[in-house]
């Protein structure tokens, strides 16, 4: 069960996506999710989504991994369905009792699902072509000039390559404790909700004690290898700006324009 | 009681990058009482074995009968079959969660719903049987014990389920000798005294031999070898090549026998082996 989350996997491949810059990715990303919410009508989501199954097609994942990570957030988005369906005023379309739909709060539930959907799918997408380690690399990179003005970025990029690193171990982890818990008879699915908190309580205390431990372990095994900060450290792969990654930044800001100016198209708005 | 497992298959990461077969038409059956020893290197789906016995995990095909009841059928309640089967995974010391062991021991009992007289007559009896002493014992937190103690009592609160077949996942672990010393004498202990068919994997192939009556040999997720622990030892060069081993005193009689001609073996321990050496050297005189 725990196994079914996508979300900060990666998914093995050397598909032109796989090979890109992590900097030209993580800049891509980024601009995408701002560029979905500058876009305000059908058209823009149009663009949005072609360029979106585009790069899932030259990425070469399986749609059916990608859509498994939007399992895990598929209650917070039919929620935002729900709420906006029946929360906006506007012209009515049906009503019924306190119930009431109207033209503006269906189609800005609409507008907002399919841009949490797309928001998910562009994330993941990084994390699925991005090795976790190229991933912070790209981000040390780009936030280094912060560091002139005290950010202390290479502390930044190392605690995420630290996190991102320990997700599948703790999920291990945790898989095990569950597992052994289930052996002594535990049970995780039935009870109300205060007996199913109280359920993880088994699961919880060793699992907090395990990171604890692993997190000692790693500290020692870094200053057995002199691991003394950033400073001066140098690094194995050195990342290089490709002529693909050129490429890819121009589509990228052809992209950007062509958002803007879909804000302009004659449909529907909303917002 | 017994355990027939009938062609079982499973597979990890189905369908997904990584995809391997774990279990490949697995099929073997346990008798009452027996002790079963399960050899195989990392990763040869010893663990996976396992798992299917008590219904952790389904397989892809295949049947695993405990008595007359199919366990892997879908209907059989989770929680009858873990009455049955107590599974004590490796490292079971890092599943420790309450503040006093009486408590931690508690947990698999009360979670089959018995009442607080039974609860409390099962825990004392687990850790009795585990050899620690129920009064000593009952009020401390179970982080507080060594690495020996701590795995004694996780042990203890998968006994005091009372299951009728108790699997040990590599049990002597990363344990001092004498910690080893005590945990195998406990698994002798248990057996005596409960009759329970016991499943005992471990690395340690002279633990295998003196504690097995069956021996089974996984090899990249099939049986490769079965028999007794003689029929099974006698595979040397077979386990060598799997990355196994013969029981240490098994490899010095296997080494004698190639230097001295004349002198066979089948010593699975040292003092059985110490018994054939000095028996070649009375009938050479």
């Amino acid at each position: 069960m725990i196994r079914d989350i996508t979300l900060g996997q990666y998914y093995p491949g050397s598909s032109p996506i796989h090979r890109l810059d992590a900097r030209v990715k993580i800049t891509a990303t980024m601009l995408y999710i701002v560029e979905l919410f500058v876009v305000n009508n059908f058209a823009g989501f149009l663009i949005a989504g072609i360029a979106l199954f585009t790069v899932i097609g030259l990425s070469r994942v399986p749609l059916k991994f990608i859509f498994r990570g939007l399992s895990a957030v598929f209650i917070i988005i039919f929620f935002t369905l729900i709420l906006n369906i029946f929360l906006t005023d506007g012209r009515v379309l049906w009503h019924w009792k306190f119930i009431t739909i109207t033209y503006e709060g269906l189609t800005r539930a609409v507008f907002m699902a399919v841009r949490l959907i797309m928001l998910i799918i562009g994330s993941s997408l990084l994390t699925l072509t991005t090795k976790p380690i190229e991933l912070t690399d790209g981000l040390e990179k780009l936030m280094s000039p912060l560091s002139k003005i005290g950010v202390p970025s290479h502390e930044i990029a190392l605690m995420m390559t630290i996190a991102l690193r320990f997700i599948p171990t703790l999920m291990e982890e945790t898989d095990k404790i569950i597992k052994a818990q289930q052996a002594r008879g535990a049970d995780f699915e039935s009870g109300n909700i205060i007996q199913r908190a109280k359920s993880l309580i088994p699961i919880l205390i060793p699992l907090f004690i395990s990171s604890f431990r692993i997190a000692q372990e790693l500290a020692l095994a870094m200053e057995a290898r002199c691991y003394h900060g950033g400073s001066g450290r140098t690094r194995m792969n050195e990342i290089h700006f490709h002529k693909g990654d050129a490429v890819a930044a121009v589509i990228l800001v052809l992209f950007l324009t062509l958002i803007i100016a879909s804000r302009r198209m004659g449909m529907p708005a909303i917002q | 009681m017994s355990i027939t497992v009938k062609n079982l298959r499973y597979i990890y990461n189905k369908e997904m990058p990584g995809e391997t077969v774990a279990l490949d038409d697995v099929s073997f059956e346990i008798s009452d009482g027996s002790i079963l020893g399960v050899i195989g290197h990392t990763g040869s789906g010893k663990s996976t074995l396992l798992q299917h016995l008590n219904g952790l995990l389904k397989p892809e095909s295949g049947d695993v009968f405990i008595d007359d009841v199919c366990i892997t059928d879908g209907k059989t309640e989770l929680v009858e079959i873990r009455r049955r089967v107590g599974l004590v995974f490796q490292y079971p010391e890092y599943q420790l969660f309450e503040e006093t062991v009486a408590k931690d021991v508690a947990f698999g009992p009360r979670n089959l719903g018995l009442d607080d007289e039974e609860i409390k007559r099962r825990v004392k009896h687990a850790l009795e049987i585990v050899g620690l002493d129920y009064e000593d014992v009952k009020d401390n937190s179970p982080f507080e014990h060594s690495g020996g103690n701590k795995r004694k009592i996780a042990i203890a609160g998968v006994l005091a389920m009372e299951p009728k077949v108790l699997i040990l996942d590599e049990p002597t672990a990363g344990l001092d000798p004498k910690a080893h010393r005590e945990i195998l004498a406990m698994v002798r202990r248990i057996h005596d005294s409960t009759g329970c068919i016991i499943i005992f994997v471990s690395h340690n192939m002279a633990d295998i031999a003196s504690m097995a009556d069956k021996v089974i040999v996984l090899n990249a997720g099939r049986i490769v070898l079965e028999g007794t622990p003689a029929q099974v030892f006698s595979h040397g060069e077979e386990l060598a090549a799997m990355g196994l081993d013969v029981p240490p005193a098994r490899e010095m009689t296997d080494k004698l026998s190639r230097l001295i001609p004349g002198f066979t073996s089948e010593a699975l321990s040292i003092t059985q082996a110490a018994d054939d050496i000095r028996n070649f050297i009375s009938s050479d005189k």
